[in-house]
């Protein structure tokens, strides 16, 4: 069924396909509208879940991990102060491996006080074991919850679906909404190995000795290290099913490009039609674009960079003190593999300043003047 | 691919006509994006709506800069702001006004074509006197003059997607339909 729906009720259909049972969210720009359209979908029966409603960010979390502990499959969705105010239970959530789903709306961090767009807010959750997956359209939002859901469950590591505001959050776009019997078929209901239940007593997240915590450790990473070959099996079987392949990067025009960008959210739909344009004008442009942030498909990346001549890293966020996020990554990906080819790190974009396809230009025009990048962070589009 | 810019005020349902329209074009298969001025809106300050139509998929995410075509839902915004800011040359200027189009003379390099969108919807007992919801008609007149939808693609969107007085709104995008001046 095509139906035409804002990014926003994306990520609550998403939700209901996959049959989430218990809801726990609260409300905040540019997020309010995933919450309300879920709380008409408990109240209608349209989705058997219980919604829960806290006080506040970090309640709301407390309780998605509460209720997956309980072996029930969760989502909530939350956007900037609130994303950091719930920091301490994402660690939580990981380090007791409750694979709960959370919907993200990039929006910059206050102050200064903005609703508008940039990935600082879950950039800044990268190393508290979450999976993150980065989307471009409505369609890949509900895709990406469904396909979470899978991904998460089976490795027992939380995920976080992650959109841009307004762009997405508040945009309409015509999505299809799979048929809920092909979707049972893809995500069979959460059933986690061991629960909290009160016939079979096991008491979780106490206090853990040095003689084991390290452990614990070591087998969250060497799961998350499973994630990037199961996000292709399971992007492959959601392919058969639905006709769209999710997987970790989306390689745009890359194969005999020089020159390739790598960008993420919906500047990475917006950096095709600069492509595009680049390439009639005779420029020989791509782009790669990053869905899986983390773990970072250091491998994929690798494969399709190193053939290129040039590489332009747009990030709509800043690490302070050093340089864009993706950069970094994208740097550590080549390391030891390929030491002359010229890497550039371009920030644009921060607080929803538009990134468009001129953007993308004049980031191509910096990089095809330059033999290398001469500087740690090339700025675009500030005022100065 | 064609782009439109969207005039109102908060509160008239702006947003809704943008809506409204999307969901007329994709029932005939077109590609759409539309989407509200990314900020906050107040209640009678002017606001904005846009919209992006193409025959293939949309990947061009940022904001519409140079529109085909606007759309001006409230005539006092006709002298309040300057509704054409980056209009193409050639572009259609679709007014909701009783006037006929000829009196808008101020409009040398662009077209006009005009919907008297709040007559009708008053007609229809669409809102208040004072506050009538001008949408369903003024897309009415929009879906003629750009040619854009069937009536019925238009009317099957009203049923669907406006939750009061679903009858009334399409009557009232019927009429509009029907009596939009054609432009200039």
């Amino acid at each position: 069924m095509k139906k035409v729906i804002m990014g926003n009720h994306a990520l609550s259909w998403g939700a209901q396909l996959g049959r989430a049972q218990v809801i726990a969210a609260y409300p905040i720009t540019p997020q309010t509208q995933v919450v309300e359209l879920l709380s008409e979908m408990c109240a209608s029966g349209a989705l058997d879940a219980k919604f829960i409603k806290v006080e506040s960010e970090h309640s709301a979390m407390a309780a998605c991990i509460a209720a997956s502990l309980a072996g029930a499959r969760t989502f909530t969705a939350t956007s900037a102060q609130g994303l950091t105010l719930m920091h301490e239970l994402l660690h939580w959530a990981s380090g007791g491996r409750m694979p709960v789903v959370m919907g993200n709306i990039n929006r910059a961090m206050a102050p200064g006080w903005s609703i508008w767009a940039d990935q600082n807010d879950s950039l800044s959750q990268r190393d508290t074991g979450w999976i993150q997956f980065y989307c471009s359209s409505n369609q890949e939002v509900l895709d990406m919850v469904i396909q979470a859901f899978k991904v998460s469950e089976a490795l027992l590591i939380p995920s976080m679906v992650v959109l841009d505001a307004f762009a997405i959050s508040h945009t309409y776009e015509v999505v299809d909404i799979p048929d809920q019997d092909k979707v049972d078929s893809y995500l069979p209901p959460f059933n986690p190995p061991v629960r909290l239940t009160p016939s079979d007593p096991h008491a979780f997240g106490g206090l853990t000795s040095p003689e084991h915590y390290f452990e614990l450790r070591y087998k969250l990473q060497k799961d998350m290290e499973k994630v990037p070959a199961l996000v292709e099996e399971t992007g492959r079987e959601y392919e058969k099913l639905f006709g769209r392949y999710l997987g970790q990067v989306e390689n745009y025009r890359c194969d005999d490009a020089d020159l390739i960008f790598v960008s993420s959210g919906t500047a990475g739909y917006t950096a095709r039609v600069a492509v595009d344009e680049l390439r009639e004008a005779g420029i020989k442009a791509g782009n790669l674009r990053i869905k899986l942030f983390r773990p970072f498909p250091f491998e994929k990346v690798r494969q399709i960079l190193i053939k290129a001549k040039k590489v332009a890293v747009v990030d709509r966020n800043i690490s302070y003190g050093h340089g864009g996020i993706f950069y970094q990554e994208v740097k550590s990906a080549l390391y030891g593999y390929d030491h002359n080819l010229p890497v550039f790190g371009f920030i644009t974009g921060l607080g929803g300043r538009d990134v468009t396809p001129g953007t993308f230009k004049e980031i191509a025009q910096h990089a095809l003047a330059k033999e290398k990048a001469e500087e740690d962070i090339i700025w675009v589009g500030v005022k100065r | 691919m064609v782009e439109i810019r969207f005039h109102g005020r908060g509160g008239q349902g702006t947003v809704v006509a943008s809506k409204v329209l999307a969901d007329a074009l994709a029932k005939e298969g077109n590609y759409v994006q539309a989407y509200p001025e990314f900020g906050v809106e107040r209640r009678g300050a002017p606001v904005f709506a846009f919209i992006r139509i193409d025959d293939k998929p949309i990947y061009d995410k940022s904001r519409i800069y140079e529109p085909d075509h606007v759309v001006v839902v409230d005539p006092t915004l006709v002298e309040a702001i300057d509704v054409t800011e980056g209009l193409k040359d050639g572009g259609v200027i679709i007014i909701n006004s009783d006037k006929k189009p000829e009196e808008f003379k101020i409009y040398k390099i662009f077209r006009v074509a005009t919907v008297n969108a709040t007559g009708i919807a008053v007609k229809h007992k669409l809102g208040t006197l004072v506050a009538p919801i001008v949408n369903t008609a003024i897309v009415g007149g929009v879906v003629k003059i750009l040619n854009l939808t069937k009536l019925e693609s238009l009317l099957a969107a009203i049923k669907e997607g406006v939750p009061l007085k679903p009858e009334a709104n399409m009557a009232a995008a019927k009429e509009a339909y029907e009596k939009a001046e054609k432009v200039l």
